[in-house]
């Protein structure tokens, strides 16, 4: 009896989520349209119930429940709230482009709250099933949601493609696991990781096990040679879906990388294989995500290239497996996911009815129509760039520090040079908004909360960027509580 | 109060101008642009007032780092604020907040669009560069470094000319690539010492090999910004675009950040890779001066003619710096301030001729002495000055330099003296062929001459330049403690103990 309230207090805010994502559903069947700001209220309240919920669930130490498939450490909550956050922005920034679009649904909240239910369960998974059934609850939400726009034909083409190769990369995923299960004997992360330990010859099927996973998990988190799918959902999906695919779920599948590959299969003969894997993917990745961004006339394409060289840096500070390592890692995705949701926030606020404010031209004289929401776009440039003093040079610098100390001197200096080309097409940006004269002479028109967030949200990237203190801290102690 | 700022006069000489650069931002209304323009004055009167401090308080004895500050500031990688100053830093803060009061000046009336934040940008770049020549912790000073570059990118690709987008973007890129670079040898040096104290890099032990690479990874940043020969291709397209004030700045400051750098990380944390490629900087040195000073003479435009003769003027401070001793260091130094003075005041003479006729191409002009008598004075003044006649600040530091270079080698000093020809020849041609003869055409014989506040600010820098030249012993005595400090950290080898050298 006391386990299964423990379990339940331990999983108490993916419940919450779970039933009010459910009662969305169903209030949306019974509410006039002009009443469906209702529904935007209950769902932002959702989270901040959960956000209650995880921060006084808290606990120092590791916590197990349902027989051990399911961990609340430091770092999952550290991620969920991160999650909670994300996504809660991510709400306000879409609710007018929803509105004018005529996608305000019921369905919009309730896909997004599954979405981040299956978040949370890959951000907490400790038994392979779990994490496995959380990454389809998200993939699955994700689908439905870059579908959401029914007419729209080159929506449903992105959702037709990432469905496709989302389940190819599924099945590598799932049969890497089989594999795993065929060596250990079992399921469950610590059994695994003692299993590995306890038995120290490492056999051949066990690694090809291992390159499978690391397959379905680069797709996942969008690294070259898996990065096809990309470009396209990026472009093809609403903008105000893009905005969730690009930010929040790379917090769970960098939680799903650590909790498989490093407290799974992270024992010493093991981690030699996967680092080299993660050397050529983050060397390719950010030498294909960079370059090709160049390129690219359409900024939503655009940051799709930008989030594979993202990935890349991720995976740099993932590939030098050790503490310092994964902590920059989580410092980088966290830094990413906020300097994404500022981008993407900046494309929704210029949008307005059948006017999507894509392409890179659009910002043409951004700081003629408007020197504020300008000055707040180059902050967000300046730091995917890496430029200090913002956010975004901390993450650069936190990840190369840690590659150097794991002794990849030249992957280093190869990651910077890619930089420079990286710094080209951002300051493209802001050579757009600054030196061009503008196309586009309407008012630009946004609700006076995505207004207010949108400039805490960028502003923020210089604040944390002057004082990152903080953030470090807080990756510091997620990773330093949960990996020992 | 007056305790705290005497204690933090170098956070103050920092933040001020940024702080009014902020205040500028924010307030700025494109309708008043007066308003702006007075409170743009103010707030650089202000941020050169308190620079003031750090030479009535110098001590002239003291070699080290004065007016030290210090706080934590990232303590998971044990990096800090850190700030200091000694006779080298000093004459560069006060002669980047002088500047920025020039800056801001020379653009009252010429520049109409977004004055706000063109003022803004200045001011706030004024703060970072006082930033990098004070900070002494490697990330701190990175982050200066680094943030500087975005008012400058701004400032050409707005109210630069026709081709600026091109000039910016290439300025940008090539310093972030250097600076990545040096990035990357902090870090390095970071895992050797567990800070990013400069005064801790000062003493590890590193095997030579390591220590060229550390020096190389410094000189592609520094050397991009200084910017030495064969790098130094951004400068002229940047010069040439930018507005008046972003090549004032550029020329007068910027440039000096490199070769600080030199003396604050790369030599005395690679001393011994500094004197074994020491023959390399000389050459690179000495072809900047004499090749760039023949690519000077045949340059039709007139900034762009200046801006060669930076580059060439910068390679005698490369040169006095490697040749490793006492003159030539401090010839350097005289050279940076020196330069600093002359060629803000060529780059506003030009500023003053464009905004009237709206060429730079020295055959629109001709005989402009006729009309305007005064201007043509002043900019006599500065070209001899450019050409390094004795009298002026021009001549001080590169004679230093020559007599320091003859020291260590005949043929050093005789390449690097063929420059008071070509620098005379490039220059006085120049001003020869603007000034004199007859009035070339009808813009040229509408012109008027100078107005009240473009006299005030030929005027100071005119002042400043002959007393320099006359009387430069204020200058070279606060640098002189400093420089024997310098000289004898750079003597001592920093090769691990034990370890044959070749290792």
């Amino acid at each position: 009896m006391e386990n299964i309230r423990y379990d339940l207090i331990t999983a108490l805010p993916e419940i919450v989520i779970v039933c009010m994502a459910m009662f969305i559903l169903l209030a949306d069947l019974f509410l006039k349209p002009s009443n469906r700001i209702t529904i935007y209220v209950l769902a932002q309240v959702t989270l901040l119930t959960a956000a209650y919920l995880t921060v006084s669930t808290h606990a120092q130490g590791v916590g197990y429940a349902f027989s051990g498939t399911f961990v609340d450490d430091a770092m999952a909550d550290v991620l969920k709230l991160m999650i909670y956050l994300g996504t809660s922005l991510i709400f306000v920034y879409s609710r007018q482009y929803l509105q004018l679009r005529n996608m305000f649904r019921g369905e919009f909240y309730a896909l997004v709250l599954f979405s981040v239910v299956g978040m949370m369960i890959m951000v907490s998974g400790q038994h392979m099933l779990t994490l496995y059934i959380g990454l389809e609850l998200l993939s699955l939400s994700l689908y439905a949601l870059v579908a959401l726009d029914r007419d729209n034909a080159k929506a449903t083409e992105a959702a037709m493609k990432y469905f496709v190769l989302g389940a190819l990369a599924s099945g590598l995923l799932l049969y890497g696991m089989s594999m795993i299960y065929g060596m250990t004997g079992s399921l469950n992360i610590a059994d695994i990781n003692h299993a590995l330990n306890t038995d120290g010859n490492i056999q051949s099927v066990l690694v090809l096990g291992l390159v499978f996973i690391v397959a379905g998990l680069a797709f996942k988190l969008g690294a070259v040679p898996f990065q096809m799918w990309l470009p396209d959902v990026y472009e093809g999906s609403p903008t105000a879906v893009t905005i969730l695919i690009s930010s929040v779920p790379k917090l769970a599948a960098f939680a799903l990388v650590i909790r498989l590959l490093v407290q799974g299969l992270g024992v010493h003969s093991l981690v030699v294989e996967w680092q080299q894997m993660l050397v050529i993917m983050a060397v390719l990745s950010i030498f294909i995500g960079n370059v090709t961004a160049i390129a690219q006339t359409n900024l939503k394409r655009m940051l799709a290239y930008s989030t594979i060289s993202h990935v890349g840096f991720v995976l740099l500070g993932l590939m030098s497996a050790s503490i310092n390592g994964f902590n920059s890692a989580m410092f980088y995705i966290a830094s990413y996911v906020f300097m994404t949701l500022a981008g993407f926030g900046m494309i929704l606020l210029l949008s307005r009815k059948g006017f999507e404010a894509d392409k890179l031209d659009d910002l043409k004289g951004l700081n003629q129509r408007s020197p504020w929401h300008a000055f707040l776009m180059l902050i967000v440039m300046f730091s995917m760039a890496g430029v200090p003093p913002t956010l975004g040079f901390y993450a650069k610098f936190s990840v190369l520090q840690a590659a150097l100390q794991a002794g990849f001197l030249w992957v280093v200096v190869f990651a910077v040079l890619m930089a420079v080309v990286g710094a080209f097409y951002y300051l493209r940006i802001i050579k757009l908004m600054y030196f061009d004269e503008p196309l586009d002479h309407h008012p630009i028109q946004a609700p006076m909360d995505m207004r207010i967030v949108l400039g805490f949200n960028a502003l923020g990237l210089l604040a944390i960027g002057i004082m990152p203190q903080s953030l470090m801290e807080l990756c510091l102690y997620a990773i330093g509580k949960s990996l020992n | 109060m007056v305790d705290y700022f005497f204690l933090h006069v170098l956070s103050f000489a920092i933040w001020v101008p940024v702080l009014a650069g902020l205040v500028v931002l924010a307030t700025g209304n494109d309708n008043k642009p007066d308003t702006t323009r007075w409170l743009a004055l103010l707030g650089s009167i202000v941020s050169f007032l308190v620079t003031i401090p750090l030479y009535t308080h110098f001590n002239f004895a003291e070699g080290g780092f004065q007016f030290q500050e210090f706080s934590r500031w990232i303590p998971a990688f044990n990096i800090h604020y850190q700030l200091g100053a000694d006779g080298i830093a000093v004459p560069l803060i006060l002669l980047t907040s002088f500047t920025t009061v020039i800056v801001i000046i020379s653009a009252w009336e010429v520049i109409e669009k977004r004055v706000a934040q063109y003022m803004a940008s200045f001011l706030i770049m004024s703060g970072l560069m006082i930033g990098v020549f004070s900070a002494l912790d490697a990330i701190l000073y990175y982050v200066f470094w680094e943030a500087m570059l975005i008012p400058m990118f701004l400032i050409i690709g707005i109210w630069g000319g026709p081709n600026r987008v091109y000039a910016t973007v290439k300025f940008f890129l090539y310093t972030l690539l250097g600076s990545l670079l040096m990035l990357v040898a902090f870090i390095y040096l970071y895992f050797q010492t567990g800070s990013f104290d400069i005064a801790d890099y000062y003493k590890l032990q590193i095997p030579l090999n390591v220590q060229v690479l550390i020096f190389l990874a410094f000189f592609a940043a520094f050397a991009v910004k200084i910017p030495m020969w064969p790098v130094h291709t951004w400068l002229p397209d940047a010069h040439v675009e930018a507005p008046t004030g972003g090549s004032v700045v550029l020329a007068a400051i910027a440039l000096k950040l490199g070769g600080y750098s030199f003396l604050r990380f790369a030599m005395p944390i690679a001393p011994d890779a500094a004197h074994s490629l020491s023959g390399f900087m000389i050459a690179l040195s000495l072809i900047a001066i004499v090749y760039i000073a023949l690519v000077a003479l045949v340059q039709k435009d007139m900034k762009k003619l200046i801006a060669y003769s930076s580059i060439s003027h910068m390679g005698f401070v490369t040169l006095g710096f490697f040749i490793f001793n006492n003159l030539g260091l401090e010839g350097a130094i005289v050279q940076m301030v020196s330069h600093g003075f002359i060629s803000a005041a060529m780059f506003l003479s030009v500023g003053v001729l464009y905004d009237r006729v709206h060429s730079r191409q020295i055959e629109s002009y001709g005989g402009v002495a006729n009309t305007m008598p005064v201007f043509a004075a002043f900019a006599v003044l500065f070209a001899m000055a450019n050409s390094g006649l004795p009298g002026t600040s021009g001549f001080v530091g590169e004679f230093m330099v020559i007599l320091g270079a003859i020291q260590v080698n005949f043929w050093f000093a005789f390449l690097a003296s063929l420059t008071l020809i070509f620098g005379a020849a490039y220059t006085l041609w120049m001003v020869k062929r603007v000034f004199y003869g007859e009035v070339a055409n009808e813009k040229v014989a509408a012109l008027k001459d100078l107005n009240k506040r473009e006299f005030l600010i030929l005027a100071l820098l005119a002042l400043l330049v002959l007393a320099l030249g006359v009387y430069p012993q204020p200058l070279t005595d606060m640098t002189n403690a400093t420089v024997t400090q310098l000289l004898s950290q750079l003597a001592q080898s920093k090769l691990p103990a034990g370890l044959p050298s070749g290792l």
